[in-house]
């Protein structure tokens, strides 16, 4: 419901930051909306519909484990160990690339009605948190059929959920706030994409990494924390680390901070650009 | 002085407001581009001003006319006050809830049911679900869409695509409704349709902010007006005169 009195001063010299925030939870409906339209559009006019969210982490765990177990043979139940990363590598890849593309759609519209100018990109992260918990389904039938029992640990998702969104928020916010000026931060970011995948342990085994490339590819590398996360209580049965818990809320949510900042700070500009 | 009541009375008030476009006189639309100009120190800037230091002040219940040749500014000054563009300099002050009239369904999805539409449509101009659904049935019937309505989008006519456009935008008593040539929608039936529910508005006390080439539009409905020329304000005052003066300063 709109109050029935706005006011709208562009002299208002609240910070940009807080403003975008009060604004866009004033437009919480929209973000509901824009949701429900990715979720309902995506598998419109498909046989299986929205079980695809749900059959996609399980074809590409097919193919790696056909590809890469016998290689990494000595990883104990293969599949499982990898359908854990790539749910959460999944959410973070997709919600980020996602949240670029829909400011360039939504760019055309931002420049003909007012809107928060960061609904886009919330719409984004809750489009793949519905997607992230429909996959979550079998995620949880891999781990039951390869012998991994459901354990008390699983109670740490949400924390796991957080930090990953945090994060995937962060860097959606910044990436797409460049990608509005430079149209070839799009194709450079598929890229830098591909890259983090690989060096992330997620297809492979951690045991596999050298000791002198640990300190690049798993103490400074965010999403090596982050897929822990899910690992330790889903996959290993155990309660993750505290530091890095600690380590991977902490970045998360100052990259999230970062991401917020300078995009609300930028974000009156885009109307002039897009 | 009785300032304080003349102050509620103005729903908008634009003071010395500026937009400036910064144009790069080169195009670079890539970053490799601008990374080679700015190596070569060649990335220089036009400065574009769309509208210059305007100040005006629109009272509740007017129905404002804005005339000027394309490119005028005019749009620009619509933008500012529907709080898409934010002004370079200056400030803008508006009292009231906006109902932004421009492109009508510019967000609506051609795979989406004209139903889930509405409420999307709904959503960009902030209304919750909960509100949608008590106007859902007169926002229907308003468009004549009928039963089409659970039909996807994109079996539509582009006709049926604007009067739900027209429809959905209207449905709630705007306070200040913003008007951008958007009247050429639909059939001469729809058209009336929708000129008395702009009458409707108004008699309820909404201000009515509208750009028109249409010189007898301006003088027949419209209380003051303004002309635009280069982003400067050459003129307001009574729509009859302005027409005039807008005309002469063309006709040589």
């Amino acid at each position: 419901m709109i109050e029935g009195t706005q006011i709208y001063d562009s002299s208002l010299k609240r910070s940009k930051a807080v403003e975008e925030l009060v604004e866009a939870y004033r437009y919480r409906h929209l973000i509901f909306q824009l949701i429900r339209r990715d979720v309902l559009t995506r598998y419109k006019r498909s046989v299986l519909g929205v079980a695809w969210t749900m059959l996609n982490p399980l074809g590409m765990m097919l193919v790696l484990t056909i590809a890469f177990s016998q290689l990494f043979g000595g990883t104990r139940a293969y599949p499982a160990y990898v359908l854990t990363g790539l749910v959460a590598w999944n959410f973070f890849s997709q919600t980020t690339l996602a949240s670029m593309n829909q400011m360039v759609w939504g760019g055309s519209l931002l420049s003909r009605i007012y809107v928060p100018r960061t609904v886009f990109v919330l719409s984004s992260m809750g489009t793949g948190l519905v997607n992230l918990i429909l996959s979550m389904v079998p995620l949880i039938i891999v781990l039951l059929i390869t012998g991994n029992p459901l354990r008390i640990t699983v109670v740490f998702l949400p924390i796991a959920f957080l930090a990953l969104a945090a994060f995937s928020l962060g860097v959606g916010l910044l990436i797409s706030t460049w990608a509005i000026y430079y149209s070839d931060i799009a194709e450079m970011y598929q890229i830098i994409l591909t890259a983090w995948l690989y060096l992330t342990p997620i297809i492979y085994p951690e045991s596999i990494v050298p000791q002198n490339l640990r300190l690049w590819l798993f103490t400074l590398n965010p999403m090596y924390h982050i897929v822990s996360l899910f690992r330790a209580p889903l996959y290993e049965g155990v309660w993750p680390d505290v530091s890095q818990t600690v380590a991977a809320l902490g970045i998360a949510f100052l990259v999230m901070a970062a991401g917020w900042i300078t995009f609300t700070r930028k974000s009156d500009e885009f109307a002039y650009r897009v | 002085m009785s300032d304080s009541q003349h102050i509620e009375d103005v729903v908008v008030s634009l003071n010395a407001v500026s937009v400036k476009y910064t144009v790069p006189i080169v195009r670079f639309g890539t970053f490799k581009e601008y990374i080679i100009r700015r190596l070569q120190g060649r990335v220089r800037n036009r400065e574009f001003w769309a509208l210059n230091n305007i100040n005006l002040q629109i009272q509740k219940g007017e129905v404002f006319g804005i005339v000027g040749r394309n490119g005028a500014g005019k749009s620009t000054l619509l933008k500012v006050v529907s709080r898409v563009l934010r002004p370079s300099q200056g400030s803008v002050r508006v009292n009231g809830r906006v109902a932004p009239l421009l492109e009508l369904g510019a967000a609506f999805h051609p795979e989406l049911t004209g139903r889930e539409n509405v409420f999307l449509n709904a959503a960009l101009l902030g209304h919750s679900q909960k509100d949608v659904e008590e106007h859902f049935e007169s926002i229907v019937d308003f468009s004549e869409i009928g039963d089409f309505i659970d039909a996807p989008l994109r079996t539509y006519s582009s006709g049926m695509v604007a009067r739900l456009g027209f429809s959905v935008a209207t449905s709630w008593d705007p306070e200040i409704l913003i008007l951008d040539e958007v009247l050429a929608v639909g059939d001469e039936a729809f058209q009336a349709k929708c000129h008395a529910r702009i009458g409707e508005f108004q008699a309820m006390g909404a201000t009515v902010l509208l750009v028109s080439h249409n010189a007898h539009t301006v003088r027949s409905i419209c209380h003051r007006a303004a002309w635009i020329d280069h982003g400067e304000l050459q003129a307001v005052g009574n729509p009859a005169d302005i027409v005039e003066q807008y005309r002469k300063a063309y006709s040589e």
